[in-house]
């Protein structure tokens, strides 16, 4: 699995946590150049989900700007037990999951 | 500023010709900056404040600089943070990332790691649940620039 995810195992029901996540990708800007000019070809995540038993909690458009192994930290309320899932898309039929459990009490 | 800088042409345009091919585009992207936010705002005002935009003055790599953008909101069912959109000034692309959150997002902060290819201003701007936009823009020295090198 090229993604890390990192979510509390556990939290009180209504606790605000933080979710982060860091995936392996080169983020290829399409703005560089090889050493005899030819241009190097774009390759980036542009989409990034994340979904608390199926429904949406986050979502982020990503652009060339966003660094090398993109790097994404947000937060969300612990409602309920269950499983988070993270989903990465982009160039080239890029496709990357992840998934999480958490328990509330 | 299109209207002075019409006019300041306009009259260099009167003492000699030559010179205006020569100019530099010096705002054409800035122009790109507020066509990206215009796309997002729309006819929209945008009002400076209750954005919290956390980014080093100064850096050395522009490869790769931590960035958090905050919102001041209780990110309640009635009153809470829809969206975040990043720009940038001066990289071949204004955008750097749009972020979509929600009132169980509970807090209205997000971080990430971003590329910034020269020195210059990051603009944070968060529409909430009632369709207002707010700012902050945080200027960044870079020594190092991201994006544009030669790929060895």
């Amino acid at each position: 699995m090229a993604a890390l995810v990192n979510v509390p195992t556990r939290a009180k029901r209504g606790d605000i946590i933080e979710i982060r996540t860091l995936t392996s990708h080169i983020m290829e800007t399409g703005f560089r150049h090889t050493m005899d000019g030819a241009p190097v070809p774009r390759d980036i995540i542009t989409s990034f989900t994340c979904r608390h038993n199926g429904a949406e909690i986050f979502r982020a458009d990503l652009f060339p700007a966003i660094a090398a192994n993109p790097y994404l930290s947000f937060f969300t309320v612990a409602k309920e037990s269950g499983k988070f899932e993270f989903e990465w898309i982009g160039d080239n039929g890029y496709s990357s999951i992840a998934s999480a459990s958490i328990i509330v009490e | 500023m299109p209207a002075t800088r019409r006019q300041f042409l306009s009259l260099v345009g009167s003492v000699t010709v030559i010179p205006i091919v020569a100019l530099p585009p010096v705002d054409a992207t800035p122009t790109m900056l507020n066509t990206a936010i215009r796309n997002v705002v729309g006819e929209a005002a945008v009002r400076i404040g209750k954005v919290k935009l956390e980014i080093p003055p100064l850096v050395e790599n522009g490869n790769t600089v931590p960035m958090t953008v905050s919102v001041a909101s209780p990110m309640t069912a009635d009153d809470y943070v829809k969206s975040i959109h990043i720009f940038n000034e001066k990289n071949p692309q204004p955008n750097i990332g749009n972020f979509y959150l929600n009132p169980s997002s509970g807090r209205a902060q997000v971080s990430t790691r971003i590329r910034l290819a020269d020195t210059q201003k990051v603009v944070a701007i968060a529409r909430l649940s009632d369709d207002s936009f707010w700012q902050v823009a945080a200027d960044v020295v870079v020594t190092l620039a991201a994006c544009t090198e030669e790929v060895n």
